[in-house]
C-alpha cells in the first residue's frame, strides 16, 4: 500500500463531497422534514409524529400501497429466482459455446426490461388483463420475472464453482438427480441464492417504472397497481406533500432494513458456508 | 441425445422470452388498423413505415431528435461522471493507505443498499433554491460525485487484484500516487471501467423516475420522457408511433448488447451487478 493520508483525500475529493453533500445531509434533512408539513413553497412547520401517525391511522391508500407492494415483492422475487435457477442448472449443462449463447441471450431482457418501451409493449400484450384489477398486478410480476437472466447469470457462475467431483461421488452413491440435486448442489449454492434473494428483495421493494407504465402513471385500476414508490411520487412530486413523502421514504428505509437484517438472520439457518462443518 | 434435449429446451424458452420483443418489433411495423384489430399476433400481413415517420415527427411539439440529443446527453454525462469519480475513489480504497479507508468504504458499501428516496426530497429541494430545475445538472451532477457506490465497489474489486509489487515498482521509479493511479492502475483497470461504463449507459439510458421528476418542460425532455408523452393518450391512432419510438429507444441497448455481451455477463457474474 501506498503511504499517504492527504493525497488519498484528494481522490477521495468527489466522492466524499457526494457522500456528505448527496447523502449524508440529505437523509438528515428528509428525516427532519418527515415531522413537518412541507409544500416546497412555504418554510416547514414542524408537527411531530403527525406524519407517522397518520400514514398509520388515517390514510387507507397508504396502507393499501403497502400492501400492493407486499404482494408485488412475495409474488415476483420467488418467481424470478425460481427460473432463474432452473434456467442456470439447464444451461450448467451445456458447455462452451452453446452455454454462452444462451447465457448472453437469456441475460438480455434483464437490460431491457428496465425500459418505458418494452414497458409500453408489454402493457399492450396484456391489454386485457393491465384492464382488470385482479391481474393488472400479475401482469407487472410477469414483467419481472420475464427479467430473470441477471440473476440466472449469478446462479450460473455460482454453479460453476461446485466441485465436479462433489457431484460425481453423490452419483456414484446411488444419489438420483433429484437427491444430488436437494442434498448437494443445493446447499453448495446456498451462499449464491441468499445473495440474489436479499438483492431481489431489495429492488422489489423500490419497483417504479413498470408499474408506473403499465398502470398508466396512477397506479390503476382501482388502485390495484399502486405500489409503495408510486404512492410516494404522488403525494411527493404531485401534490407536493413533501414532509408527508420524507416521512414514507423513511418507512421504506427502515423497513427494507429490518427485512434486511431478518433475512441474515434466517440466512445462519440455512446458508452454508463451505468452512464451516 | 441429453444434450440435444436441452437445446431444444433451451430454443423454446428462448422463443417463448423473445416474444415480448418480436411483438413490439412486429407492431412498429404494422398499419394501425390492422394492429387494433389483432393485437396479439405477430406480422399480421401488411407491413408500414408509418409508425417510424411518425415516432421521428415525436411527441408533444418536439422531434424525436430533440430526445434523443438530450438522452445523449445525460448518457455521457453519465459515463463520464461514474467513470472518473469512481475510478479516482476506488483507487484511494483500494491501493492507499489512511485511517478512514476501513469505515469510509464501509459506508460506502452501505449507500447501496439504501433506497434512493430518502435522500430524493432534500436533493430535489436544494436544485430547487439553485433554479436547476428542468436542467441536466442534476441527472449528472450526482454521478460526478460519485453516488454510485456500486460502481466504486466493482472498481476496488478489480483493483486489489493488481499486483502490489506495481505499485513498489513505481514508487523506486519515482512516481508518486497520482502518476501510479495515472499510468500503472488506470490502464490496468481497463476492464473494469468498460463495465462501468456500459452499465452506466444502460442504466441513465433506461432510468425513468430521476428524469420524470426533475425534467418538466417538453424540449429537455429524453427519450424515455418522450415516450411518456403517449402513456395518457387512449386513442390508438398514435399505437404506431409509440411503439416505432419503442424500437427506436432500445436500438442503442441492443447495439451496446451486442457489443460488449462479454464484458456485460462477466460483471454481472462477478460482482452480481443488477441488468
Amino acid at each position: 500500500m501506498v503511504r499517504s493520508q492527504g493525497v488519498a483525500y484528494l481522490f477521495l475529493g468527489p466522492w466524499l463531497l457526494g457522500a456528505i453533500g448527496l447523502t449524508v445531509a440529505p437523509m438528515v434533512v428528509s428525516l427532519y422534514l418527515s415531522f413537518t408539513d412541507y409544500d416546497l413553497f412555504n418554510s416547514p412547520r414542524w408537527v411531530g409524529f403527525d406524519n407517522y401517525a397518520k400514514l398509520f391511522g388515517d390514510d387507507p391508500r397508504y396502507l393499501h400501497s403497502v400492501g400492493v407492494t407486499l404482494r408485488y415483492v412475495a409474488w415476483s422475487v420467488p418467481l424470478k429466482l425460481v427460473l432463474a435457477l432452473a434456467v442456470a442448472l439447464l444451461l450448467n449443462s451445456l458447455r462452451g459455446k452453446g452455454q454462452a449463447f444462451f447465457r448472453s441471450a437469456f441475460y438480455a431482457p434483464s437490460l431491457l426490461g428496465a425500459s418505458v418501451g418494452l414497458a409500453l409493449a408489454w402493457r399492450a400484450i396484456f391489454d386485457t388483463w393491465v384492464d382488470t384489477p385482479d391481474h393488472a398486478l400479475l401482469t407487472i410480476v410477469l414483467l419481472s420475472a420475464w427479467q430473470f437472466g441477471a440473476p440466472m447469470v449469478i446462479f450460473l457462475a455460482g454453479l460453476q464453482q461446485i466441485p465436479r467431483d462433489l457431484v460425481d461421488a453423490a452419483a456414484v452413491d446411488g444419489a438420483g438427480w433429484w437427491r444430488r440435486l436437494w442434498s448437494v448442489t443445493l446447499p453448495m449454492l446456498s451462499p449464491v441464492l441468499f445473495f440474489n434473494l436479499m438483492l431481489e428483495t431489495i429492488h422489489a421493494f423500490q419497483a417504479f417504472t413498470q408499474a408506473f407504465v403499465v398502470s398508466g402513471g396512477r397506479g390503476g385500476p382501482a388502485d390495484s397497481t399502486l405500489f409503495y414508490t408510486l404512492y410516494l411520487y404522488e403525494r411527493g412530486f404531485t401534490e407536493f406533500r413533501m414532509g408527508y413523502a420524507s416521512a414514507m421514504a423513511w418507512v421504506l428505509l427502515v423497513a427494507i432494513a429490518v427485512i434486511t437484517a431478518v433475512l441474515f438472520r434466517t440466512s445462519r439457518y440455512w446458508v452454508f458456508y463451505g468452512d464451516e462443518r | 441425445m441429453r444434450r440435444a434435449g436441452v437445446v431444444v429446451l433451451c430454443l423454446a424458452g428462448l422463443a417463448l422470452v423473445s416474444y415480448p420483443i418480436a411483438w413490439l418489433i412486429s407492431a412498429s411495423l404494422t398499419p394501425v388498423e390492422d394492429l387494433v384489430a389483432h393485437l396479439r399476433s405477430l406480422f399480421p400481413g401488411r407491413i408500414t413505415a408509418d409508425g417510424y415517420r411518425g415516432a421521428l415527427e415525436g411527441a408533444g411539439g418536439e422531434s424525436f431528435w430533440t430526445f434523443l440529443g438530450n438522452s445523449t446527453i445525460v448518457a455521457s454525462g453519465a459515463v463520464i461522471g461514474n467513470v472518473v469519480s469512481c475510478s479516482l475513489a476506488a483507487y484511494a480504497f483500494a491501493r492507499l493507505r489512511f485511517r478512514l479507508n476501513g469505515p469510509l468504504f464501509a459506508f460506502a458499501l452501505l449507500t447501496i443498499m439504501m433506497p434512493a428516496h430518502v435522500t430524493l426530497i432534500p436533493q430535489y429541494v436544494v436544485f430547487q433554491h439553485l433554479e436547476m430545475i428542468d436542467t441536466f445538472v442534476p441527472l449528472i451532477l450526482p454521478k460526478l460525485l460519485a453516488t454510485d457506490a456500486f460502481f466504486v465497489f466493482l472498481m476496488v474489486q478489480f483493483m486489489r487484484g493488481i499486483p502490489r509489487e506495481l505499485d513498489e515498482a513505481a514508487r523506486i521509479d519515482g512516481c508518486g500516487p497520482v502518476r501510479n493511479y495515472r499510468y500503472v492502475v488506470l490502464p490496468l483497470s481497463r476492464p473494469a471501467m468498460v463495465t462501468t461504463a456500459i452499465f452506466t449507459f444502460i442504466w441513465t439510458w433506461n432510468d425513468f423516475f430521476a428524469q420524470l421528476i426533475y425534467l418538466s418542460s417538453t424540449e429537455n425532455y429524453t427519450i424515455p420522457m418522450g415516450l411518456r408523452l403517449f402513456i395518457d393518450q387512449t386513442s390508438s391512432s398514435s399505437y404506431g408511433s409509440m411503439f416505432a419510438m419503442s424500437v427506436l429507444s432500445l436500438v442503442p441497448i441492443g447495439l451496446f448488447f451486442l457489443a460488449f455481451q462479454r464484458f456485460l455477463v462477466a460483471g454481472v457474474a462477478t460482482t452480481g451487478l443488477k441488468g
